[in-house]
Parts: structure tokens; sequence; C-alpha cells
């Protein structure tokens, strides 16, 4: 890209380049700073104590053990299947929110969210009530419950979201003329979308589904609870040999297997990211149609998948004592025993962490994608764009025991500080903002910041009208989802050693379904919803506001 | 050791100070969210913090005069003492209150995930401990404490009200605190028939496809069942299991997909349930609408008996303070809380239990319990082996 940017001979001016510069090399060793101190030095650790004097023996006796090798081919192809599945499922929903004008479209946007926030029992419940009620469970022909369909449309359901937020983000952004003009020119409409819109949406495809991909490879509850407990995957294995049987050399081995799988996924997809990028036109106009047709079908698939499973929820949260009420709503406000506080304390404190982790995740992730796109990124920007996704595919007990390990001498004794948890929900949260922003930033043509710079405008005054502006929408998307990322998140959360009254609205949730009684299930169901509802409300403003900063260049 | 929430020290936000004007430019946010998440840092930044490491380094030797558990109230008056355990524990918020009234000692609480995490974390984390007591290790994974020598022994007066089928650890290094039973349970109106007398019940016709268990992988109750059957079938606990699965047993990886999934409860279609001894005191107390007398009944032969422990921590910052905290652990103000809070029973012998446990809980017959040494010994196998019988 453009190295040679006109720059004004006025000395203040190159002063004032010269600390942006400066100010580009700090956020880069902070970049690298929080991913050396909060990932990787972490996961190190537990390499070092579980391999240590072993070396990597244990990793060469996993790939000799058959029982292993079905793990890792179990592992692989349903993380392949699920990835598939969901973007054939999910990018005729991007290309609805992206490209169809209807009342209500911004809504839509943030209720296909709100399945990221659900602890998986919540969702193994409503699933299985649904397979109860439609003859799905049990019946001979048709039989979901504990099989790998039941883990599929689980995933398929958790990550629709990622592909249409993330493909939809780019997607809006994308000249709609170019489709115009092959349609005038005879093509079909598949035509145009294989080789008009397809290839140009490619990155955000890829980046998507390298999110999904790592979702579903590290899954844990869904392969447990629905998939039944027969089935493993490297994640539960890791979790099995490491908390249960306290043999970390396994543990351990298992986890540079899943790294060195994840470093192998993320490095092939950023590149493909890479090369199939292509600026776009300089004016997008994000075209609205009208297709009746086409919203009609989407909505229905939305109210199918993600709307019958939380309508069961709901319902469940308002059965109460043998009718239908607000009762366990207001008991959400009644400390119950099994209890340090309040359900409502617990929804104050995961909201609080939420936005603390996605305001981490945002200035962290932004600036990496920053890197990973500038002119001066080099291999260091290729590095940060690569290695902050790695933590997406990483597993939560490898990190939540590599911080107890690592993180326990002065300055960094951190292991029972409450800024470990919304830290490490940030580290969680950083691959949805740099994929999302990424692509979207290296669709930018070139001539845009040329023709900014040839009328005056010195280097970071680019940046902020035209990089900034571009990855608003993508900053916002990504933002929504570290804080719905945040919100739901259980595994990690539950290593960090916590003061009782820092308890999160899953971890309560935890509690309430983990003792007999209705009271406390329909308590459950509604802290549930509530949980729910509030991911919608909060991804609706930040979309808003991502809208708002986004602008026709 | 300084576990307190991190507070944003005045020296940390400093660092972003000079940069707000330019507070819209992306490296300076970084920056600034970089300077809050590393706060936690600056926030000890004192001189005192890097003497306590090295006072940590130096094994578990215990400075003080360990012998003597001396009665010295002054000496701990205005102390910390913190509490590590598993997100199960809760009590009444008075109850602490009076441990620090009586001692002048304050409690800071740190629970982190289930027994099993705890235990883990605990071992790995053995000479730098996370707090000075840690309770809820039971006695299914106690002998893996021990072995990691986690524990400072201490033997508390109290212990004389508690009886000797408590005590698993003749050194003192843990003092049992409560137990409780694992034993089936089953919903009184969905049995067609008298419920299971038993456990050789369980493999006839009659209980045909109607009960589910958990995966001793991955569940409490799960292990403690298998444990039960072990302890009760001796060398033919195998083939009872393959009885079981011809007999159509469904297995699930958790308590609450058992209960609320499979079980009655939650509207599946299996009336038996691996489940506590003290659940149908809770189907009454969280029941909606209110009930006189639980939806379920507990099959009383087949328990398996946990006991869960407290233990001063090896290295432990403030071992007066571990030790009367300990000693609080055994008196009736905490024994006579912990059946509501924790449903579990209260190990002391003169604690009393509120009256809906009286009256709804089960007692086991003759609780079933394998030695902790021997349960550790062969745990993996014996998991392995059901695996193989039950699910492949």
């Amino acid at each position: 890209m453009a190295q040679d940017w006109p720059r004004p001979p006025a000395s203040a001016a190159r002063l004032r380049a010269a600390a942006s510069g400066l100010l580009a090399l700090a956020a880069g060793v902070c970049v690298v700073a929080f991913f050396a101190v909060f990932f990787a030095w972490p996961v190190a650790g537990v390499l070092a104590e579980g391999l240590g004097s072993a070396g990597l023996g244990p990793v060469a006796g996993l790939f000799a053990s058959p029982a292993v090798r079905s793990v890792l081919w179990f592992t692989l192809w349903q993380a392949a299947a699920s990835t598939a599945l969901t973007v054939l499922v999910a990018l005729p929903g991007a290309w609805a929110v992206a490209r169809l004008g209807f009342r209500g479209r911004r809504a839509v946007r943030a209720l296909v969210t709100v399945p990221f926030v659900l602890p998986t029992v919540v969702v193994a419940a409503a699933f299985e009530g649904l397979f109860d009620r439609f003859g799905l469970a049990d019946s001979d022909g048709l039989r979901l419950r504990h099989t790998a369909w039941a883990i599929l449309i689980a995933h398929v359901f958790f990550n629709y979201a990622v592909v249409v937020r993330v493909v939809g983000a780019h997607w809006a952004g994308l000249d709609a003329r170019m489709e115009d003009q092959a349609r005038v020119l005879g093509a079909s409409r598949l035509r145009v979308f294989g080789s008009v819109t397809l290839p140009r949406l490619a990155p955000s495809v890829v980046a998507a589904s390298a999110i999904v991909f790592l979702f579903s490879f590290t899954s844990f509850g869904v392969v447990l609870v629905l998939g039944g407990p027969g089935r493993a995957t490297v994640e539960t294995e890791i979790y099995r040999y490491a908390l249960v049987r306290l043999d970390l050399t396994a543990a351990a081995a298992l986890a540079a297997v899943q790294l060195a799988a994840v470093i192998a996924l993320v490095s092939l997809s950023t590149f493909l990211e890479r090369r199939r990028s292509r600026p776009e036109p300089m004016q997008p106009t994000g075209a609205v149609r009208r297709s009746r047709l086409g919203l009609v079908a989407n909505l229905a698939v939305m109210g199918v998948l993600l709307g019958l499973p939380l309508a069961v929820l709901v319902e469940r949260s308002l059965a109460a004592g043998g009718g239908y009420s607000f009762g366990h709503y207001r008991a959400l406000f009644e400390r119950v025993n099994l209890l340090p506080d309040t359900a409502v304390a617990a929804l104050g404190n995961s909201l609080g962490f939420a936005v603390a982790a996605a305001a981490i995740a945002t200035a962290v992730g932004g600036s990496a994608a920053l890197m990973a796109v500038g002119s001066r990124a080099g291999r260091l920007g290729r590095l940060a764009d690569a290695g902050l996704t790695l933590p997406l595919g990483v597993s939560a007990v490898t990190v939540g025991l590599g911080i107890l390990l690592v993180l326990d001498r002065p300055p960094l004794d951190l292991r029972t500080s409450v800024a470990i948890v919304p830290i490490a929900h940030a580290v969680v949260g950083i691959p949805f903002v740099v994929r999302t922003v990424v692509p979207m930033l290296r669709a930018i043509n070139p001539r845009a910041r040329e023709a900014a710079a040839v009328l005056g405008a010195p280097p970071r005054r680019v940046r902020r009208e035209i990089d900034l502006r571009v990855a608003a929408r993508g900053l916002a998307v990504g933002a929504a989802f570290a804080f719905a990322v945040s919100l739901g998140e259980f595994g990690a959360t539950s290593f960090v050693p916590r003061q009782p009254e820092t308890l999160t609205a899953p971890l309560a949730l935890f509690r309430l379904l983990g003792t007999p009684g209705d009271a406390l299930r329909g308590q459950a169901m509604a802290l549930a919803v509530t949980l729910m509802a509030l991911t919608a409300a909060v991804v609706f403003v930040v979309d808003l506001l991502g809208d708002a900063r986004d602008g026709a260049i | 050791m300084n576990l307190s929430t991190v507070s944003i020290g005045a020296r940390c936000r400093g660092a972003g100070f000079g940069f707000t004007r330019a507070a819209r430019s992306w490296p300076v946010a970084v920056a600034v969210a970089l300077a809050v998440a590393l706060t936690a840092s600056c926030g000890r930044d004192d001189p005192a913090s890097t003497e306590v490491a090295t006072e940590e380094g130096t094994d578990g030797a215990a400075p003080e005069p360990s012998a003597a558990a001396v009665d010295e109230p002054a000496s701990i008056e205005g102390t910390t003492v913190t509490l590590l355990t598993h997100d199960s524990f809760a009590l009444s918020p008075e109850t602490l209150e009076a441990f620090t009234a009586q001692t002048g000692v304050t409690v800071e609480q740190l629970a982190v995930g289930d027994a099993g995490q705890l235990v883990a974390e605990a071992v790995l984390t053995a000479g730098s401990p996370l707090g000075d007591v840690l309770f809820g290790i039971d006695n299914t994974f106690l002998q893996r404490g021990l072995d990691a020598e986690i524990f400072e022994p201490y033997r508390s007066p109290g212990l004389d009200d508690v009886p000797e089928r408590f005590r698993l650890d003749p050194e003192n290094r843990v003092t049992p605190i409560d137990y409780g039973d694992v034993c089936l349970n089953y919903w009184i109106d969905a049995l067609e028939g008298p419920p299971p007398a038993g456990l050789d019940d369980l493999t006839s016709p009659a209980f045909a496809d109607q009960l589910v268990v958990q995966s001793p992988e991955t569940s409490s109750p799960g292990l403690a069942f298998l444990l039960a059957t072990i302890a009760r079938y001796g060398d033919g606990w195998e083939d009872y299991w393959a009885a079981l699965r011809a007999n159509g047993v469904a297995v699930t990886a958790g308590w609450s997909d058992a209960y609320y999934g499979e079980f009655t409860a939650g509207g599946g279609d299996r009336p038996i349930v691996v489940s506590y001894a003290s659940s149908p005191p809770a189907e009454v107390i969280f029941a909606d609408p209110p009930v006189d007398a639980p939806p379920t009944g507990v099959v009383t032969d087949g328990c398996y008996r946990q006991i869960e422990f407290a233990g001063v921590l090896a290295g432990a910052d403030n071992l007066a303070g571990a030790r009367a905290l300990i000693d609080f652990m055994l008196t009736p103000a905490f024994q006579n809380d912990v059946p509501m809070n924790m449903f579990v029973f209260p190990v002391a012998s003169a604690a009393t239990l509120p009256d809906v446990f009286a009256e709804h809980a089960a007692v086991a017959d003759d609780p079933l319990m394998i030695a902790p040494a021997t349960v550790e010994a062969n745990r993996d196998q014996w998991t392995d082996r059901w695996v193989e019988i039950v699910l492949r």
C-alpha cells in the first residue's frame, strides 16, 4: 500500500507525525504485552509444567493411541461439519440484514446475538423440551437426544449470529452497483452471487468460518450435555485429564495438540483472508433491496432455529405456581439461601465485567486490526492478526490453570484479583473484533487515503477520517460479541478464585439449577431470559453507535 | 497475602493522563485500557510485596511454634483469614459476622468452580496457596490433597464432639465439617409399583428403563454412586453394571441434566435418579406452588456417604486465624447453619437440624464408603472400566 503520502513541509506537522508514529508503536507494544502476559505466558506455563521433563514424548504417544486418534477425528469433523452447516444456514441471513430494507432490521441483528449468552445447560433443556414436544427424543424414526446431530444443531444455534453479523457487516459495505451491472449484462442471480458477490465476500466468510470452527472445536457443554456422556472431544479430554485425573502431563500433551491444530487453522484462514481481500470502489452504496420472499424465508429460519428454543425458555420462566406469572422474575430480587447475593446483584456484576471486557477487547483488538492492515504493518502486524485469534481455539482449562501457575509473583500476582475476570473474557472477545474489522479495513481503497492526503490531511487525520470510520461498524459488531461472550462466559470464570459477592449471572444460574425445587428452576429460567433481554438491548445500542459513526466516504 | 479487590491506584491512573486530549485516537484507547488492565500490578507496587514473595518461597516452614496452639485472641485480632471454597459454599450472612465479633478476625472468601476444580487448583498452587483455609474437599478426592501435602496438621478441640466415623485422617490434616449421602431418589407418583428396596432391585424387569445416573467421569454424585456399587458388590460390580445397562439405564454428564432432563422432575420419563438424601427437603423448601410433603422419596439402601473436610493450607499467612476459623466451623453457630444453605448435614453431635430436614430428609441405613487411599489408587481404572461397560 501507499507509503509515500505527500506530507506538508511544516515542522509542526512533522512533529505530529512523529508523535503519532510513537503512539502507534506504544499501542503495538501494549497489544503484544497484553497477549503475552494474559495468554501466551499462561499457556506456555501449563505446557512447561505438564511436559517439562517429558518433552514431546507424551504428544507422540497420543497419536499412537487409537482411542485418542478417534477423539481427535471426532473433534475435527464435528467442528468442520458445524461450520459448514452454520455458514450454509446463516449466509442468507447475512444477506437479509445487509441488503434488505425492512422495519426492525436492527432489532433482528441484535436478537440473533442472544443465544451467545445462554449457558449450555439452559439451551440443552430448551432443545430437549423441543425434541420431546415434537417426538424427536426417543421415537424410533428420528432420535436426536445424545446424537452427533444434536451437537451440530446446537452449534448452528449458538453460532448463527457470528456469520450473520460478521459477514453482514462486510456485505453492507460492498458496492451493490457491481451486481446491478452484472444483472444488466444478463447474468443470472445465481451467477451474480457466485462470481460477483461471493468472491468479494470471501474474506469475511473465511473470518466468520474460522470463528465458528474454533468455537465448535473447543465446545464443552454442548458436547457433554447434548452429545451425551459417551462423547469426547479434545476439549472435554483436557478437562478430564487436568481436573478429574489431575494428570497434567496428559492434559498438557492434549493442549499442545489443540494449540498446534489451532495455529495451523488460523494461519491458513488469515492467509486466505489476506489473499482474497480486494479494495472496493470508493463509494460503496449500501443499496437497499426489497424481497418479500427473501425476508419471509429468512425470518422463518430464524424463528424455527432461534425463536422456538428461546420461546420454550420464556414459557418456562413464566410458568409459576401452576399458572403463569412474573413471580420468578420478582424472586430475582430476593436472595436464595444457596447464593451469596441476589440474582439481580449477580446480573449487575456480569454487566460490569462485560462492559470492561468489551472495552478492553475493542481497544486491543481494534489496534491489532489497524496494525495488521496498516502500511507499516509488515510481519508483526500479520502476527498480531493471526495470534490474537488463537485464544478462541484454546481450552479455558489451559488458560485458567496457566494463570494460576504463572501469575503468582509480584508484580503480577493476579491470581485472585477480580480484574482477571474481565481480562480473561476480553482475551476471548478480541478475536471477534480482529476478525470482523480486518476484512473491512482491507476493503478500503488506497485511493481514498491518497485523496485525503493530497487534500492536506495529516496521516493521523487520514486514519481517523477513513480507517476508523470504515472500521466503526466492524468495531461495533466485534464489541457486541465481546460483550455477549463475557456475559455468558462460564468456563474461564469458574477457574478464577473470586470473592462470593462477585458471582456472575451464569455461575448463579448453575447454582440455581444444581439443587432440586421448581422455584429454583423457574428463577434460573427467569435469569436466563433476563440475560437474553439485556444482551439484545445492549447489542442494539452498540449497533446504533456503530451505525452513527459509519458514513459514506 | 493481599487478596483484596484491585482498586485503581492513583499512580497508575496517571499513566494515561497526558494523552486525554487525543482520547479519540486508537493507540491512546489501547494505552488507557492496558493501563487499567495492568493496574492490578501497580496496585501492589509497594516495597513490602517483595519481602512477602521471599517469605512464601521458603517452603511452608512455619516460623511460629506450630505445636503450641495456644489461645491468644489478642494476637489474631484485627487480622484477616482467607477461606478458599468451591462455588457451592454458602452460609447465612450473619454466621461469619459472628466469628468476626468473637475473634476480631475478618474472613475473606474466595470461591472456585466445583470440588474437583478446587482440589486441582489447591494442588497446583501447593506451597504458594491461594488462601489460609480450604473448605470443601470430600472423601472421594481427599487422598489427592493429602498426597500433595497441601494441608498443615491441626487438631481442633471441637473434634471431640464429632463421631469417630467422620474422622478419616488420623493425622488431623483435615477436619470433618459436614456430610451428605448420595442416594437413589424416586418420583412417588410416577412409579407404577412400590419403589425399589435397594440396589439389587434396579436390575429387575420391573424397573427397566426407569433409572438415570450421572457419568462418574464428569459428576460427583455419579462417581459416588459407582463407588457405592463397588463397595456393595466388590468384584461383581462390573456384572452389576452390565445388568443395569441391559435393563436400560440412562446416563447423563451431570446432575442437572439427569434431574431436570431425564428424571420426572423436569418432565422426563424416568422416575428414578441418583441424587442426595437431602433432595426431598429442597423439593419442599423450593416448591412452587408450596407443598406440605415432597414429591420425591429416597431409597435408603445403597447410599454412598460423602464427608466434606476443611484444612489449614500449608504456607498459610495467617496460621492462628486459620486455626480459629476451623474451630469456629465445629461450633453450633456454623454447624446449625449448614443444612439450609448447602443441603448437607452437620457432623457435630451437638448440632440441631431444622424442622424441614428432620421431617423430610432421609438418613441412610448403612451408608457405604471406601477408604480415600483405595479410591485414589483405583479411581481412574474403575471409571475406565465403567465407560467400557456402560457407554461403549
